[in-house]
């Protein structure tokens, strides 16, 4: 088993920011189109991780206008350009699906260290 | 065919050149001894004898400790033949690497003893689907073969007839897969896809990709 834990090491990438779930964040991820390459830019809320190792993907969740979008993305996908931390979130649960049922105001997120009642 | 003997470790994924997830198997496979090497005129076909992973002295008969011995190797616990395996300007008692057998991009198929499922019955054993319904009334044979035959005409229960029988534990050869990545340092392969056996199993790698 140790030997299975040297490989998948080795295949993280390791440059990735720590974030969890609350957390905003801006995923910039490369986009094909035809022969030429540019980077998209999604931002949202991370509302789940789940797996492990090279396998350990995130669910970014945003509104675009009055439609939920979530996206999931592989951590160790070599199409994710940069991850920039927005915002770290203060949330009680590492699964955030409640979020889905919610809009507008009810839908915020307290920031973490920010003592002001929302 | 070049080949060697490996250890099932376990699975996990590899992102490609393109970007996408593929699952692969990491395969130990450390390097092996050459310990015999037959020759057409000797024995009848061309074919290289490996042996690799360390096993105690004491638990091989001193025939085949002598026959390690001769190769100036320790005792090892797989010996595997490849025929028609050249290896030019190597001798008896040389080591062969993965990364002198193998390359990315190679195409394999791996040899080993699939998982022992016991006596298994016909759904797990030959895909059948059952008899009959959960409910209304019925209680017994949700997971029956079915018919085997006619009555008194054949009057026999046909030869073949797939049953409820020992599964598993056998040979299973999995055939064009491919070398994902090699880690020299670590004497590990990944190789595409699944492959048979529980982790901890020996496989046997064989290279398809002709002779570079």
């Amino acid at each position: 088993m140790d030997k299975l834990k040297l490989v998948e090491q080795s295949l993280v990438v390791d440059d990735i920011p720590e974030f969890t779930a609350g957390d905003t964040v801006n995923v910039h991820y490369r986009v094909r189109e035809g022969e030429k390459e540019r980077i998209q830019q999604y931002e949202g809320v991370v509302i789940s991780e789940r797996g492990s190792g090279p396998n350990k993907t995130f669910t970014v969740r945003k509104m675009s206008g009055s439609i939920g979008v979530e996206r999931i993305f592989p951590l160790n996908s070599p199409f994710i350009a940069k991850i920039d931390v927005k915002r770290r979130g203060k949330v009680r649960r590492s699964k955030l699906f409640y979020l889905r049922e919610l809009r507008g105001k009810a839908a915020r997120i307290q920031e973490k260290g920010d003592k002001t009642k929302k | 065919m070049r080949g060697l003997v490996g250890k099932k470790i376990g699975m996990t994924s590899v992102f490609d050149e393109i970007g996408r997830s593929i699952p692969v198997t990491v395969v130990e496979v450390p390097a092996a001894v050459i310990t015999q090497i037959k020759t057409e005129e000797t024995d009848g076909y061309n074919a290289v004898q490996v042996s690799s992973f360390d096993r105690k002295e004491k638990n091989v008969s001193k025939a085949v400790n002598g026959h390690f011995a001769k190769a100036g190797a320790s005792t090892k616990a797989v010996v595997r033949e490849f025929r028609d395996f050249i290896p030019e300007g190597l001798t008896i008692g040389d080591e062969l690497k993965a990364e002198d057998v193998f390359s990315v991009g190679d195409i394999i198929d791996v040899a080993g003893t699939s998982k022992g499922r016991g006596f298994s019955g016909v759904i797990r054993r030959h895909n059948f689907s059952g008899v009959g319904d959960e409910t209304h009334g019925q209680h017994n044979r949700l997971r029956a073969p079915g018919s085997i035959g006619g009555a008194s005409d054949p009057a026999r229960v046909f030869k073949g007839m797939r049953m409820a029988g020992q599964y598993g534990s056998e040979r299973i050869k999995v055939k064009n897969l491919s070398i994902a990545k090699i880690l020299p340092e670590s004497s590990l392969v990944l190789v595409t896809g699944s492959i048979p056996g529980p982790k901890g199993s020996y496989v046997e790698i064989l290279n398809k990709t002709s002779e570079s």
